[in-house]
């Protein structure tokens, strides 16, 4: 039957060969992709037919199978999906205008039916045949992912190249998953950089998955196979709501695991370091704690965890890397994650030990400034309910910065050991006591004397519980009781803003 | 999941914040940051990486501050590289036709 025939015909993509050719890559096939990642069976295609109009450089007549890319709706889970994968067999999953617009279509799709979005990207770039039209295409579809942003969580997995143009997509989406030695993204080549520049780098060198999850933070998630990065996907989808108008789905509540022992996580010496991510999982369901941007700007932790049952996003210092300082990249994951958290209606927990903020010429010329600012930013926009819970730490403008009382928190929190100054003991002693200690006989003795004697009476909570900016002094091993009961009273949090077209964060 | 490389369990190194001494370890990013050094007026520096089309001058040329010195061709443009400051041409470290790199030193003051 005529039907079956064309229906075969394209469902075999773009062949044999090619099909031979992407697996010899080690990357699985545009379908096999989808089939992996949905439920199964639960995939139902649309625009199979789909073909294209280019009538130019003996197009006309040339067959490309549903336009090189898939497109449909399906579940996760059980919650469904919008999808689209480019078939990288097809023109090298090169995107025409019909590419394009199959995608702009379910995009719209998912929009009105409040459902996640996820694009599978693996094409070569822009249909050159196809000229401006295959440019209109990408600039239909940023566009989209714009008006999409904050409505439905956009998820863009790159298995594949993704350079030029195309990478804009993916970086306007909230989440982007890479796998090791398949995805490359980069907006001139390694051959471009050759013949301009003379410089010789790899493609794996210059836009590899690692360099995008390690050094321009572009990745959130980094894995070693496809597969590994389906179950990161789905994972991350267990986590959040399906749209802006709802709230994650709860789980059954589950105990931390009893290896975390959150009283002697701590070390007593506030110079000594340690793992945040031991509190996070001494303090959540199962000890699951989901880590977003693992590998970048790890100074700073952030990612899902559940309490109670319900999802949680966390932001953490991580005195294990640099001190836990705030700077710049740190700046921006953390901002990021709160302003998706916000948007998704994911309660937020910010855990405080933080010495302060990055000292030295490169951070102040990068602009620690404008980037340290969008921290503030976003958790003064948050209207989610905002527990913090200071563990050590708490200087200066990082006390403020890290979700303070004084940013809009709900609930502070603060442990025995936790030490709220204007700096720490020892920078303070040696402005407030500079002279004294100068003219001192035994100047080190008398630095030691002063940094005591500042330690004893400010670094402490009692000084900001006093003044009521932090609501309770807890014990570590309280933590999860406290947090589960003011996840529970702000269930129903609503803060009313004046209305505005948009804020202007400091991008 | 793929394994850190050393990054998670890089030997803990000291960070002084504010008079006091952290235990931790450092990333790649930080170690690798750049020190900071003053602009020097004399050492005309590659701003863009491109090919060098033309020289203005010869070494013990007196120029003065505003004048074109070389032609630098990047991202299909010429661009007059002009002196900052007025002096002697003392070195030329580039010939037409010679490929340069972002940063490189292409000519000296004195």
């Amino acid at each position: 039957m005529d039907f079956f025939r064309r229906k075969d015909r394209l469902l075999s993509g773009g062949g044999t060969k090619a099909i031979e050719k992407q697996t010899a890559m080690g990357k699985l096939t545009a379908r096999d992709r989808i089939t992996a990642l949905l439920d199964s069976h639960s995939f139902h295609e649309y625009d199979l037919f789909v073909e294209h109009r280019c009538r130019d450089f003996d197009m006309e007549g040339k067959m490309l199978p549903g336009d090189g890319v898939i497109t449909g709706t399906g579940t996760i889970i059980g919650r469904p999906v919008a999808v689209f994968a480019q078939d990288f067999t097809v023109a090298g999953g090169s995107l025409g205008l019909m590419h394009a617009r199959k995608i702009t279509k379910i995009m719209d799709h998912a929009v009105k039916m409040g459902m996640p979005l996820i694009g599978i990207n693996d094409s070569g770039g822009a249909r050159i045949q196809e000229g401006v039209d295959s440019l209109a295409g990408y600039g239909e579809i940023f566009y989209r992912n714009t008006l999409a942003s904050g409505i439905i969580p956009q998820l863009s997995v790159i298995l594949g190249p993704c350079a030029g143009g195309a990478v804009y997509s993916p970086a306007l989406t909230d989440f982007v998953f890479v796998v090791e030695n398949i995805s490359k993204m980069f907006i001139t080549g390694p051959e471009v950089i050759r013949t301009v520049l003379g410089e010789e780098i790899s493609m794996e060198d210059l836009g590899g998955a690692r360099v995008h999850a390690e050094t321009t933070g572009n990745a959130h998630f980094l894995s070693s196979n496809e597969l590994e990065c389906f179950h990161q996907i789905k994972d991350l989808l267990s986590f959040i709501p399906w749209n802006q108008s709802r709230r994650s789905d709860p789980y059954p509540p589950r105990p931390p695991k009893p290896k975390y022992d959150i009283e002697h996580i701590i070390p007593s010496e506030s110079t000594k370091p340690y793992d945040v991510r031991d509190v996070i999982r001494a303090v959540a369901d199962n000890s699951l704690f989901l880590e977003v941007h693992r590998h970048w700007a790890r100074n700073v932790v952030v990612g899902f965890m559940r309490l109670n049952g319900e999802t949680v996003g966390v932001v953490g210092n991580q005195p294990l890397v640099l001190a836990g300082v705030l700077d710049v990249d740190s700046s921006d994951k953390a901002a990021r994650f709160i302003r998706f958290c916000d948007a998704f209606n994911i309660p937020l927990v910010t855990l405080v030990d933080i010495p302060g903020y990055l000292p030295g010429v490169d951070q102040e010329h990068a602009g620690v400034i404008r980037h340290g600012a969008k921290i503030l930013y976003a958790f003064s926009e948050a209207t989610v309910p905002k527990i913090t819970v200071i563990l050590r730490k708490a200087y200066g403008g990082g006390y403020i910065a890290m979700c303070s009382r004084h940013l809009g928190a709900d609930f502070v929190f603060a442990w025995p050991t936790a030490e709220i100054a204007v700096m720490g003991p020892e920078g303070a002693a040696n402005i407030i006591f500079r002279s004294e200690i100068a003219s001192s006989p035994d100047p080190v003795a008398m630095r030691k004397l002063r940094v005591a004697e500042y330690g004893e009476k400010f670094a402490n909570p009692y000084v900001a519980a006093a003044a009521g900016h932090v609501d309770a002094v807890i014990s570590p091993s309280d933590t999860r009781k406290f947090l589960i009961h003011a996840i529970q009273v702000s269930t129903n949090k609503s803060e009313c803003r004046p209305a505005k077209k948009h804020g202007i964060p400091p991008f | 999941m793929p394994n850190d490389h050393d990054q998670e369990h890089a030997p803990l190194a000291k960070l002084t914040i504010q008079g006091a001494v952290y235990e931790t370890t450092l990333t790649k990013k930080f170690l690798k940051r750049k020190p900071w050094a003053p602009h020097d007026p004399r050492k005309i520096a590659c701003v863009i990486p491109g090919n060098i089309l033309k020289l203005y001058v010869k070494v013990g040329m007196h120029v003065t501050r505003g004048q074109p010195l070389l032609v630098l061709e990047a991202m299909k443009m010429q661009n007059d590289i002009v002196a900052e400051m007025d002096g002697n041409v003392k070195t030329i470290c580039v010939t037409p036709g010679s490929q340069v790199k972002k940063g490189q030193v292409l000519l000296e003051l004195d």
